[in-house]
């Protein structure tokens, strides 16, 4: 029994956060808006580093690592609030291409995916759109009869406009066939939902930190009635159960990703619940954050929107509190 | 850009885990086998009613006898030496027996690990088999009638007698727990006539049959009388009697008031068993009988019990490896108050109408007690409101007042 990232785990992490730290600031975000939706340079130092690829084998250039392992950094993702698609390549489509499909290109794919030379897209059932299709050389697409692996020259792309700005969303329209259908593709999709359920909470739960933090130094430094208005109770307990909420819901995504590398039989509920906990908190929080920031915080100028906006996007991606609540209850009440 | 790998620390031995070890299964088994074979098959009345409290006592009596009673603490003072993952073992397999609440609670868990702290060998001696015995029973006075969330506000004095070698203790406290069926009360007193706030105050161990002492019952919201003011009239206390050094009873009653909030007092057992029973409490009265909101409700609070134990576990693994929750303990307080009140409200929800009868079907509704208990959770141990504070100030760094 030890419920606690390891050194390595936490040197990762660690390491990923310097790198956006400096690479993926909040001007890098907001110019994201104006750009393509993705921060120059970023992706290929993020392959280079092997994040992209830490789920891939090593043979295919990957590091062979587990769920758990990536996890605490797609929270890094989140807390940076990345607008490439970190959580939906790394977390989502290399795990699924490695255990599921079988095709000689699978390990190409894999090889170029993890280089940062080829670029997948994630288009799960419930998700509207799929997140930097544009300049997908391949697709994870899922259909009523599972999950499908599909060139990008079959597919249609028509663009959507999300609030989040530096989301750039397609809604992809494909043929489903034999050909393209992965050979045990319902389980590849149940397996791909929870993964994207479990990475985009992490995402949440980095997206809240920085929510929480921007709002404690604000708060910390604004003063009204001659003081700063971080002295008042008001403000104080409203951030005080936000980070209650936030870190009660941690462990739930931490177990989630877990339970998924050890094959733990419950790892789709402990997704659900993690999906869930992680959605209320990133509400809660960017509802306080909002709150407590005033008028400066409903502007453009202000960075929160660019955190609130892709905290709203995530929330309902990959399945809403509610839905995953009610997954969780057939699980527990039949 | 350097590969992750290059970051691997070679400390390989550490992993995430979520099992046990045979060891700690093999201690498992064996608590849930004595636990079978004696946790009384009818439940005992409430301990906190004169008759319930005696009953308890003979169960905690059986508890000590089998060393099961302080398991974590030395076996010289009638333990285990069980480690802090055992001990967690030890309380989800307790409660899910559904055995009886720990009436002398407020001393084994309160009071014993500041006098493993603070004590003097000779106390420690002294006091700690006697406690795990159950012949000393010990209540907490803290609370005053004018000095509540303000504890640093008391006013109950000790007066120095040094002709007698000791102090002369007089004034009030209240909310005391169990008081008017336990034998000894620890709390803070003011030894420096002087001094305000938190300075000048010490930490006294008083029996409560010393002359100068009267403890009156009374009856908490539930009816029972598990509430008692105790009276100081210049009742006389031996030096021998201090826990810690004279006017430093602030710093070691935060010692105390940090196991309460956090992990000893409320083990993530509890709730999980509470859970187990509220999913099992919906499906026997069958689903269809809960509204759809009422098994939303069920299913957040079964979560958060969830939550709950893996904060916990994540905890325990800080703690084992020498990182202390400090303040952090006030999540802990806020969450499984709130746990508890979720918990029991949805109970009551799947009861519907029968929610408010003391007894269904002829056997005693548990959940009735248990809402009222909940609603306590949030204001004893310090209220959630003062745990608050101590978040934003404490944790998040915001500025004091
Ligand atoms: C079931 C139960 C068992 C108890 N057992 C014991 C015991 O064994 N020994 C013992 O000593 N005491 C005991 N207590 C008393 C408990 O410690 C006190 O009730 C608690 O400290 C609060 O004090 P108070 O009741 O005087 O409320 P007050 O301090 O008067 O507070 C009333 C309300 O005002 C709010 N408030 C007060 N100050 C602030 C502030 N600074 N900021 C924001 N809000 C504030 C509180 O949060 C609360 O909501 C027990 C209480 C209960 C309910």
């Amino acid at each position: 029994m030890r419920f606690a990232f390891t050194d390595d785990q936490l040197a990762f992490a660690d390491a990923v956060r310097e790198l956006l730290a400096d690479q993926c600031d909040a001007a890098r975000v907001r110019a994201a808006w104006d750009g393509d939706g993705r921060v120059p340079g970023l992706w290929d130092r993020l392959a280079e580093m092997g994040v992209l690829g830490m789920l891939a084998p090593e043979g295919t250039g990957g590091l062979g690592m587990a769920d758990v392992d990536l996890v605490a950094i797609l929270a890094e993702g989140g807390r940076a609030a990345i607008p490439d698609p970190l959580a939906a390549t790394a977390a989502v489509a290399v795990p699924t291409i490695r255990d599921h499909a079988q095709s000689d290109d699978a390990e190409r794919w894999l090889a170029e995916i993890s280089a940062g030379t080829a670029r997948v897209g994630v288009g799960l059932s419930g998700n509207v759109g799929v997140l930097h299709a544009a300049d997908a050389a391949i697709f994870l697409l899922e259909a009523d009869d599972g999950l499908h692996l599909v060139d990008a020259d079959v597919v249609e792309l028509q663009p959507l406009d999300s609030v989040d700005g530096a989301r750039r969303l397609s809604a992809v329209t494909w043929t489903p066939s034999a050909a393209t259908r992965l050979p045990s593709a319902e389980l590849a999709a149940s397996q791909a939902r929870d993964r994207a359920a479990v990475a985009t909470a992490a995402e949440l739960c980095g997206l809240a930190d920085t929510m929480l933090a921007m709002t404690v130094a604000y708060v910390s430094e604004r003063r009204q009635f001659g003081v700063p208005i971080g002295s008042f109770q008001a403000v104080k307990h409203q951030l005080a159960d936000a980070l209650v909420e936030l870190e009660f819901a941690k462990p739930l995504v931490w177990r989630a990703a877990l339970s998924r590398s050890t094959g733990d039989p419950s790892a789709s509920m402990h997704a659900s619940m993690a999906k869930a906990a992680a959605s209320d908190a990133a509400h809660t929080v960017g509802l306080a954050a909002l709150q407590c920031h005033g008028a400066i915080g409903y502007t453009v100028e202000c960075d929160l929107h660019l955190w609130l906006k892709r905290s709203w996007a995530l929330r309902a991606q990959d399945g809403d509190a509610a839905a995953h609540r009610r997954l969780v209850e057939a699980a527990l009440l039949g | 850009m350097r590969r992750l790998h290059a970051y691997l620390t070679g400390r390989q031995n550490l992993r995430v885990d979520l099992t046990w070890t045979p060891e700690q299964d093999a201690f498992r088994d064996e608590c849930r086998t004595w636990l079978q074979r004696n946790v009384p098959s009818e439940p005992l009345p409430s301990g906190d009613t004169r008759e319930g409290f005696a009953r308890h006592l003979d169960w905690e009596r059986q508890l000590f006898a089998d060393r099961w009673a302080v398991v974590s603490w030395p076996e010289a003072y009638g333990g285990r030496d069980a480690s802090l993952w055992e001990w967690l073992i030890f309380e989800e397999e307790y409660y899910r027996a559904g055995a009886p609440q720990r009436v002398t609670q407020n001393g084994i868990f309160l009071l014993a690990p500041t006098i493993f702290e603070f004590g003097t060998r000779t106390q420690q001696d002294y006091y700690l088999p006697r406690m795990a015995a159950a012949e000393d029973l010990w209540c907490q006075g803290w609370s005053e009638p004018n000095a509540g969330s303000d504890l640093a506000s008391l006013t109950s004095k000790a007066v120095r007698d040094e002709a007698a070698g000791g102090w002369r203790l007089s004034g009030q406290k209240t909310w005391t727990t169990r008081g008017a069926f336990c034998t000894h009360l620890f709390g803070l007193f003011r030894t420096d006539p002087d001094s305000v706030r938190h300075h000048g105050l010490t930490y006294f161990m008083v029996p409560l049959e010393t002359e100068g002492v009267t403890v009156r019952g009374f009856g908490r919201l539930d009816g029972d009388e598990g509430f008692a003011e105790v009276f100081f009239d210049e009742a006389f206390v031996s030096d021998d009697l201090i826990l810690g050094a004279v006017g430093s009873g602030w710093s070691v009653a935060m010692a105390t008031t940090s196991s309460e909030r956090g992990l000893t007092l409320r083990s993530p057992g509890r709730f999980q068993a509470t859970a187990a029973r509220l999913v099992r409490l919906v499906r026997d009265r069958g689903l269809d009988t809960a509204d759809p909101s009422t098994r939303e409700a069920i299913v957040r609070a079964w979560m958060a019990a969830e939550a709950y134990s893996l904060y916990t576990l994540a905890d325990v693994s800080g703690m084992v490896e020498g990182r202390s929750p400090g303040f952090r303990s006030s999540l802990n307080k806020i969450f499984w108050s709130e746990l508890d009140v979720d918990l029991h409200t949805a109970a009551l929800a799947v009861l519907g109408g029968e929610g408010e009868l003391e007894t269904i079907g002829g056997t005693e509704n548990p959940w009735l007690k248990g809402y009222q208990f909940s609603l306590s959770g949030p204001i004893y141990a310090g209220t959630n409101e003062i745990q608050r504070n101590i978040i934003a100030e404490r944790v998040l760094g915001l500025p004091r007042k």
